[in-house]
């Protein structure tokens, strides 16, 4: 028997962040799930039943070679066909930037999920608000490394205009964690501004209200 | 088994044996043969009952002792029960062999892999040439009218005559795939995963057409003789090569017969200003054609063909194909090429869709090729990649063992 393809290089910090949101044997599916590292990290430290959806027929094929149950889909367009309440968890990792209709997007995966759990770059960090107070240009950091002319991240927010987003969806913040760009988190409660200054990301689980 | 013996009636205009080669295999196939005998009829979705029922298959590999590693391929409109083994009338390579064998990602070493002769086929299984018990003659237009879920009810027959209870996969492409959706459909609890590849929920307007051209081109060759060409000892042989010329250009994509023959001429420096052969694509039409009648029967490509026109999953379930999937566990690979517009993207999507809405356990793969509905028989890394992925991932969760070890 061949192996699968075994998932090399570094783990993603928001993969071990979400990865320690989900509990164990749980159904989850990972929406923009590309090479398939967060499923396959569910799957070996969580015994998770993962799916997911990916844009890249590239990155869907390669999912399936290694076994994952993916499908080439558009987080915008496809998550009207799944029934309400299908998982556990549904999962969008660095991708709600990317959507054309985030707001939609995360009331989908509310109505999916019994918990949605999103994590996003935040514009609101420090080095990204100097770039352009000093630069007067679109910012780039290693995080967002795109000009503006080919970036896919139409839109970006900070951890307070997503706080606002839930809100708006009737939803609410279960648990909240910012992380640098060592991958070391900031316990968000404190102090949003705060966090909203020093977080390079940030991973939220969110709840329907009841 | 009750078939015509070609010895017999099988006499061509000059009263002399006749030779079509596909005619033996209708009466002594190549292959085993489990008959069920009158007393146990096939119901079919028209009402009729059909017995006796022979369905002649292959099998590769080792079946191991708990029957957990047996996976089904579903074979299309003209192919046969020899995916892995040279074909016993053409002697060319099965039709998987890029796919199915040992080591191949449908690894015969692990799985103990079954095909069978689709009911209305015409090598070995019941068909419209097989003999008719009422008046011991061929069936011909006698045959009942068949659909894709009475070939898999006969499949289903042919598995429990195995003694296998669940099949590890059912595997198929372009019709096989329809059968695979049957079989979810119609066996849920004994299907632990499908692989429908090139398939469709539903035949469309555009296939029905090219059916219906195909059939009638057979139904207006006079050696056709009203289906009844058996007791002639002819076969319509120039229709049903036309009929397979226009469903072979559905089978490729433009850019594909552009690339491989574009305008180039056959043997020739210039046009012969008559209507011969000129062009490559021409003499490939004509070959294909010619080939084929060899090997296949008329009214089996009548009645195959009026199957699949007839296969509607949708309609089947209320008119919500996500109805077909209720409860499903099975683990689907949904499989479609780029340049297919036969069985386009859109058609597995639409499986997909209604797999979603169900939550079912679904992959999808779209692969790149320029080779039209062809691709899922040819040589395509990418697809056969992704078929042993799915497959060996899927053996391991099931913890399945090697062919003959403990399992």
């Amino acid at each position: 028997m061949q192996k699968a393809v075994p998932f090399t290089g570094q783990q993603r910090a928001d993969h071990l962040l979400i990865a320690e949101m989900v509990a164990p044997g749980s159904r989850v599916l990972d929406v923009g799930c590309g090479d398939g590292a967060l499923l396959q990290l569910l799957a070996e430290t969580k015994g998770v039943d993962g799916r997911g959806v990916e844009l890249s027929r590239e990155k869907v094929n390669l999912c399936v070679k290694r076994g994952l149950s993916v499908i080439q889909g558009d987080a915008d367009r496809d998550l009207a066909d799944y029934p309400d309440r299908a998982f556990d968890y549904a999962v969008l990792s660095l991708t709600i930037q990317a959507t054309r209709d985030p707001k939609t997007v995360l009331a989908n995966l509310l109505r999916i999920g019994e918990r949605a759990i999103v994590s996003f770059p935040n514009f609101g960090h420090w080095l990204i608000r100097a770039q352009l107070l000093f630069t007067g240009r679109m910012p780039m950091t290693p995080n967002l490394p795109e000009p503006w002319y080919t970036t896919a991240d139409a839109h970006l927010c900070t951890i307070k205009d997503f706080v606002d987003l839930v809100a708006l969806v009737d939803a609410e913040v279960e648990e909240a964690v910012a992380f640098n760009a060592k991958g070391q988190r900031l316990p968000i409660r404190r102090s949003l501004s705060l966090q909203n200054l020093l977080g390079e990301k940030a991973v939220f689980k969110l709840k329907r209200r009841a | 088994m009750g078939t015509f013996s070609a010895s017999s009636e099988g006499l061509d205009r000059n009263g002399e044996p006749k030779n079509e080669p596909w005619l033996s295999e209708v009466s002594r196939p190549s292959s085993a043969i489990v008959t069920f005998p009158e007393a146990a009829p096939l119901k079919l979705e028209s009402g009729q009952l059909l017995a006796p029922l022979s369905i002649a298959y292959q099998t590769y590999g080792t079946l191991n002792s708990a029957k957990s590693n047996a996976i089904l391929i579903c074979h299309a409109l003209t192919g046969d029960q020899h995916v892995a083994n040279a074909h016993p009338i053409t002697g060319k390579p099965g039709w998987w062999e890029t796919l199915v064998g040992p080591g191949k990602p449908i690894d015969t070493d692990r799985f103990f892999v079954i095909c069978s002769n689709i009911l209305g086929g015409c090598m070995g299984s019941t068909g419209p040439a097989s003999l008719n018990p009422k008046t011991g003659k061929p069936y011909g237009l006698d045959f009942p009218v068949i659909t894709i879920g009475d070939m898999v009810d006969a499949q289903v027959r042919l598995i429990d005559h195995l003694g296998i209870d669940q099949l590890f996969s059912v595997v198929g492409g372009s019709m096989g795939g329809m059968q695979v959706l049957e079989w979810v459909a119609r066996q849920r609890a004994r299907v632990a995963t499908a692989i429908p590849i090139a398939a469709a929920p539903w035949h469309s307007a555009q296939n029905i057409a090219f059916h219906e051209v195909g059939r009638q081109a057979v139904m207006a060759d006079p050696d056709w003789r009203g289906g009844n060409y058996y007791e002639f000892g002819v076969v319509p042989k120039n229709g049903l090569a036309v009929a397979r010329m226009a469903a072979h250009i559905t089978y490729l994509s433009e850019k594909a017969l552009q690339g491989k023959f574009g305008r180039n001429l056959q043997d020739r420096a210039a046009r012969s200003f008559s209507f011969d052969a000129d062009f490559k694509i021409e003499s490939y039409l004509r070959y294909q054609g010619s080939t084929f009648v060899d090997r296949f029967d008329a009214n089996s490509y009548l009645y195959i063909t009026r199957a699949m026109d007839y296969f509607d999953l949708e309609n089947a379930h209320g008119g919500k194909l996500a109805n077909a999937f209720v409860g499903s566990e099975t683990q689907f690979c949904v499989v479609s090429f780029t340049s297919d517009w036969l069985y386009p993207t859109r058609d597995s999507k639409a499986i997909v869709k209604a797999l979603n809405a169900v939550a079912a356990n679904v992959s999808f793969v779209e692969i790149e090729s320029d080779k039209g509905h062809d691709a899922f028989l040819l040589e395509e890394p990418e697809f056969h990649a992704t078929v042993r992925g799915f497959l060996s991932a899927a053996a391991a969760k099931r913890g399945l063992h090697l062919a003959g070890r403990a399992s």
